[in-house]
C-alpha cells in the first residue's frame, strides 16, 4: 500500500437478487482527508459503505487496512469498529432516551470493581470529551433535550472516541440547517487535523466543495474515477455522476411553440408535497413538451406526482384550462385528461398476467368507472389499433404482457394512456432500460403527439433525449424547482448540466 | 454538577407519587375510624400486593424493551398450583420452590428465545406462554387446593411468620399493644425491588434495556447484543413471576385453575401508572412500586368502606389508567413542540 493509505478497497463486487449493486468499486482513503464519495441515488454509494461496515457481505474484492495483514472482511459494525472503522448515519443511530454520556459509553462502560457501571467516571470522561471538541452540553441530560445537530456530534464523538481511523459520514447534513452544518465542518476539520480519514456522503454539492479534499464517484455501481477536489468543478462532477453518453441518434424536427398564444394547460401556483417537493409555480401549454431535469432524487418525479395527485398537494392551486381544481387522488386528475406513466413499470405499471388488450384498456375503464364495461369489440380495436400505431411487436393482442421485451410494455403502458384520450400526459422515464431504437421511436412519438396539440411532461435522467423533444426544462435540485430553460442557446448539454449542478457557470 | 433538573419522565413519577399520597392520605381522613391510619393498614396493602410487585417489577423490565408478557398470570397460577401438589405428595417447601423458580427460568428462556433471536411479536409469544400455562395449570388439577399446617408444617410457618416492627403499633380494645408486623412475602418483594432498581442502574444489562426500548436499531449499530439482552428480559421476567407466584402462595395458602385470573393486567396497569412506557425505554421500579400500591389502596378503601360494590376498584384503576396515558401523551407533545 501506498505512504499514508488507511484504507484501500479494491474490485468490491456485491449482488443483490437480479442486480449489480457493485462491479468493481475501488476506494482509497489517506490519513488526514476528508473524502468525498459522490453519486446518484441508486449508484452504489450506501452499498459500498455498507460493505465497509460489515453490514453487507461483498461476493469479490479485498479491503486492506493499514496496520493489519492480508485483507479484512467485517461481518458486523461490531468487527468494522475494531479495525477502526466507525459510522454515522443520516439518522441518529442513538438512543434519546438515555443521557448524552451514556450514549458516548454504553456497551464499553468502565466498571467499578463490583462489576457495576462506573457513572461518576464516565460522565467525567464524556465531559471532557465534548469539551475537547468544543461542544457545550451537559452530558447528564438526555439526548432528546438537545438539537438533532449537537445528537449529530454526540454520535461523531462516540464514533471517534472509539479510536476510529475512517470515519464513515452517511448524509450527516441533510436534517442540519446551514449553521448547524457550519459548526459539523469545523468538527470534521479539527477530526482531520488529527489524521482521521473521513468519508463524507452528501447530495448538496457546495457541501462537498466547502470540506473535501478529495471526491470518488460511482455510476450504476461501478467506479468512475477518483479526483482531487480542485480537479473536479461541479459541472464536471455533474458529468461524472450523471454520465453523458451522447448517443448518436437522428435529431427530431421540434415544434417551436408559440408560448404566449397558446392555451395553458396546466397551471400550478405555489404547488407542494410536504417532504417530496417545495412550493412550486409551473405553466404548461398545449403542444407543448416540457421537460423536467435533475439528479435522481431531485424531486423530478415527486413534481409530477403532485400534480397528478398521486402524492396529494398540501398547498397551493392548480388550475387545468383556466379552471381551479383539486385533485385528490389519481382519478381526478384522469378525469380532468391527465394521464401518467410511472417511472418504475414493473411496480406501477403492467400487470403482468394480463393481456395486452386488457393493460391497455385498463385506464380507459376506470375512467368509465367499474359498472360500465367496455364492449369486447371495441376492446379489441383499440388494443389492435394502439398495436399498430405504436409497432408493439407482439404475438397477438391476447397475450400475456410479461412476455413482451422491456421496451414493448412501455409502449403499451403508453397506449394505455394514450387511449384514455388525456390532454396533458406526463411520462417518467419512458424509455429507461430499452433499447436504442426503441428509444428513438418514443422519442418521435412525443414530438408527434405535441403536434397533435397534447401537451406532455417529459421526464428523464438522459439530458440529450430531452434536449432532442422538449421545448422547455424545469430544473430540480432537493425538492425544489430551481430554474426553467428554454429556447436555442439555454437548452444545451452544459447549459442544463450547469444548472443541475448550481452555482457558478462553466464554460466547458 | 448536582442541580436537580426535572425532566417529563421524573415528573411523571412524582404524579404517581404525589397520587398516591392525596389518595392514601383521603383514605385516611374518611376511614381513619376504621383503622385507616393505622400502619399495619399500609403493611396489609403491601403484603397482599407482594407478588404483584415482583411480577410489576418483571414486567416493567420487559416493557422497558418495548415489549410485554402477558403470560404472568397464568404462570402465578400453574406456579401455585406446583407448589400446591408437590407439597400434597410430600415434597418438601424448600425443593418444591427451587422447582418453581426453575419452571419461571425455562419458561422465560423459551419465550425469551422466540422474542429475542425469532423476532417473534411478544404478545403473540407471551399469549401463548398464558394459554399453555393455564392449560398445564388445569392438567396438573382442576381441584381447589389448599395448603394446610398437615400438608407441609414448614411452608404453613412461613406464611405465618410475623415480622414484629419496633414502631407505629397500637392498643386495641382489651388494651393490648398491637406492634405492626409484615410477612415474608413483604420482605422478598421489597428485596427484589430493590435489587431490581440497582440491576437497572447500575448494571452494563440495565442500561441496555433502556436503549434498546429507546431505539432497538441504534442499541445495535452500538455494538449491544439485542438479542440476548432481550431474552434475558423474558427470563427475568418469567423468574420475578415465579418468586412472586411464591409470595402469592405464602398470601392465600390455596392453588386453583382460576388463581390470579388477569393479574397480567393489574401488573401492566401498576407498571404503566407507575409511568413505564408501552414503547419502551422509560420506566422504573419505583414508580411501578407506586403504581402498584395505588392499585392495592384503592382496594383497600372500597374494602374498608364495605358498602361499595367490589367492581369499583376495576372502575377506578381505568380512570386512572386513562388520566396517566393522557398526561404521558401530553408530555410526548409538549416535547416534540420544544423541539421543533
Amino acid at each position: 500500500m501506498e505512504k499514508d493509505v488507511v484504507l484501500e478497497a479494491r474490485g468490491i463486487t456485491m449482488t443483490f437478487p437480479g442486480v449489480k449493486a457493485l462491479d468493481n468499486v475501488q476506494l482509497t482513503l489517506r490519513r488526514g482527508e476528508i473524502h468525498a464519495l459522490m453519486g446518484e441515488n441508486g449508484a452504489g454509494k450506501s452499498t459500498l459503505i455498507k460493505c465497509l461496515t460489515g453490514i453487507n457481505d461483498f461476493e469479490s474484492g479485498e479491503i486492506h487496512i493499514d496496520g493489519i495483514d492480508g485483507p479484512v472482511k467485517n461481518h458486523s459494525t461490531r468487527d468494522a469498529q475494531n479495525v477502526g472503522i466507525s459510522t454515522v448515519y443520516q439518522e441518529v443511530n442513538l438512543c434519546p432516551n438515555l443521557s448524552v454520556a451514556e450514549n458516548l459509553f454504553i456497551g464499553r462502560e468502565p466498571l467499578t470493581a463490583i462489576h457495576t457501571i462506573d457513572r461518576a467516571s464516565y460522565n467525567k470522561r464524556s465531559q471532557k470529551i465534548m469539551d475537547d471538541l468544543g461542544i457545550s452540553v451537559d452530558v447528564t441530560q438526555n439526548l432528546e433535550n438537545y438539537s438533532l445537530a449537537i445528537q449529530q456530534m454526540v454520535a461523531i464523538a462516540r464514533a471517534v472516541d472509539m479510536d476510529c481511523k475512517v470515519l464513515i459520514l452517511d448524509e450527516p447534513t441533510s436534517s442540519l440547517d446551514d449553521e448547524e452544518v457550519e459548526k459539523l465542518f469545523v468538527l470534521m476539520k479539527s477530526l482531520r487535523e488529527k489524521g482521521v480519514a473521513i468519508v463524507f456522503v452528501t447530495h448538496f454539492l457546495e457541501q462537498v466543495y466547502a470540506v473535501c479534499d478529495r471526491i470518488t464517484v460511482l455510476r450504476n455501481g461501478t467506479f468512475v474515477g477518483e479526483y482531487p477536489v480542485e480537479e473536479l468543478p461541479r459541472v464536471k462532477l455533474v458529468a461524472a455522476m450523471m454520465g453523458k453518453d451522447l448517443d448518436d441518434l437522428a435529431a427530431i424536427e421540434k415544434e417551436t411553440v408559440d408560448i404566449k398564444n397558446a392555451e395553458v394547460v396546466i397551471d400550478a401556483n405555489g404547488l407542494a408535497h410536504t417532504g417530496t417537493v417545495k412550493p412550486f409555480d409551473l405553466k404548461i401549454h398545449k403542444g407543448e413538451v416540457i421537460g423536467v431535469g435533475g439528479l435522481l432524487g431531485s424531486g423530478r418525479s415527486e413534481l409530477a406526482r403532485s400534480i397528478y395527485g398521486a402524492d396529494k398537494a398540501n398547498t397551493g392551486t392548480l388550475k387545468v384550462k383556466g379552471q381551479e381544481v383539486k385533485i385528490n387522488q389519481p382519478i381526478d386528475a384522469m378525469n380532468l385528461g391527465m394521464g401518467m406513466l410511472p417511472d418504475d413499470r414493473k411496480a406501477e405499471g403492467i400487470i403482468g398476467d394480463l393481456s395486452i388488450r386488457e393493460n391497455i384498456i385498463l385506464a380507459v375503464q376506470a375512467k368509465r368507472g367499474t359498472f360500465k364495461p367496455i364492449p369486447m369489440k371495441k376492446q379489441e380495436e383499440l388494443a389492435d389499433y394502439y398495436i399498430d400505431l405504436l409497432s408493439i411487436k407482439c404475438p397477438g393482442r391476447e397475450a400475456r404482457i410479461n412476455q413482451l421485451s422491456g421496451g414493448n410494455q412501455q409502449k403499451v403502458i403508453l397506449a394505455r394512456w394514450l387511449a384514455t384520450d388525456a390532454d396533458f400526459l406526463i411520462l417518467d422515464e419512458p424509455t429507461r432500460g430499452i433499447d436504442v431504437g426503441t428509444k428513438s421511436e418514443i422519442q418521435k412519438l412525443v414530438v408527434d403527439l405535441a403536434k397533435q396539440g397534447k401537451s406532455i411532461m417529459f421526464i428523464s435522467s438522459e439530458i440529450s433525449e430531452m434536449l432532442r423533444t422538449c421545448n422547455r426544462m424545469v430544473i430540480m435540485r432537493d425538492g425544489e424547482k430551481v430554474n426553467e430553460l428554454s429556447g436555442e442557446d439555454e437548452l444545451t448539454q452544459d447549459g442544463v448540466m450547469a444548472a443541475i449542478a448550481g452555482g457558478e457557470k462553466v464554460n466547458g | 454538577m448536582k442541580k436537580l433538573k426535572i425532566n417529563g419522565n421524573t415528573l411523571l413519577l412524582l404524579i404517581t407519587i404525589a397520587l398516591f399520597v392525596v389518595m392514601y392520605a383521603g383514605g385516611m381522613a374518611a376511614y381513619g375510624a376504621k383503622g385507616f391510619s393505622r400502619l399495619q393498614t399500609f403493611l396489609d396493602i403491601l403484603k397482599t400486593n407482594a407478588g404483584l410487585i415482583c411480577m410489576a417489577s418483571g414486567l416493567t423490565v420487559v416493557m422497558l424493551t418495548a415489549g410485554i408478557d402477558i403470560s404472568v398470570g397464568a404462570l402465578v397460577a400453574m406456579d401455585c398450583m406446583i407448589l400446591a401438589c408437590g407439597m400434597e405428595a410430600g415434597i418438601g417447601a424448600v425443593p418444591m420452590m427451587i422447582i418453581v423458580i426453575v419452571i419461571g427460568l425455562i419458561f422465560g428462556a423459551v419465550q425469551g428465545f422466540l422474542v429475542g433471536y425469532l423476532e417473534i411479536q411478544p404478545f403473540i409469544v407471551t399469549m401463548a406462554g398464558m394459554f399453555f400455562a393455564r392449560g398445564m395449570t388445569a392438567v396438573i388439577s382442576t381441584d381447589q387446593k389448599s395448603i394446610t399446617e398437615q400438608i407441609n408444617p414448614l411452608f404453613y410457618k412461613l406464611a405465618n411468620i410475623k415480622i414484629k416492627l419496633p414502631f407505629g403499633g397500637y392498643v386495641n380494645r382489651k388494651g393490648v399493644y398491637m406492634a405492626p408486623n409484615i410477612s415474608v412475602g413483604v420482605v422478598i418483594a421489597l428485596l427484589v425491588l430493590v435489587l431490581i432498581f440497582l440491576m437497572l442502574r447500575y448494571t452494563k444489562f440495565g442500561r441496555s434495556l433502556y436503549a434498546i426500548g429507546g431505539s432497538e436499531q441504534s442499541a445495535a449499530m452500538m455494538g449491544l447484543n439485542v438479542k440476548f439482552t432481550k431474552m434475558k428480559a423474558y427470563i427475568l421476567s418469567s423468574l420475578l413471576t415465579s418468586i412472586g407466584a411464591i409470595c402469592f402462595c405464602l398470601n392465600t395458602m390455596a392453588a386453583s385453575v382460576q388463581q390470579a385470573l388477569g393479574y397480567e393486567m393489574d401488573a401492566i396497569s401498576s407498571a404503566v401508572i407507575g409511568g413505564t412506557l408501552l414503547t419502551g425505554g422509560v420506566g422504573n421500579v419505583i414508580g411501578t412500586f407506586f403504581g402498584v400500591l395505588i392499585n392495592g389502596t384503592i382496594s383497600a378503601i372500597v374494602k374498608t368502606n364495605g358498602k361499595l360494590a367490589s367492581s369499583w376498584p376495576s372502575i377506578l384503576t381505568a380512570a386512572l389508567l386513562f388520566l396517566f396515558i393522557v398526561i404521558q401523551s401530553i408530555f410526548a407533545a409538549i416535547r416534540e413542540k420544544q423541539k421543533g
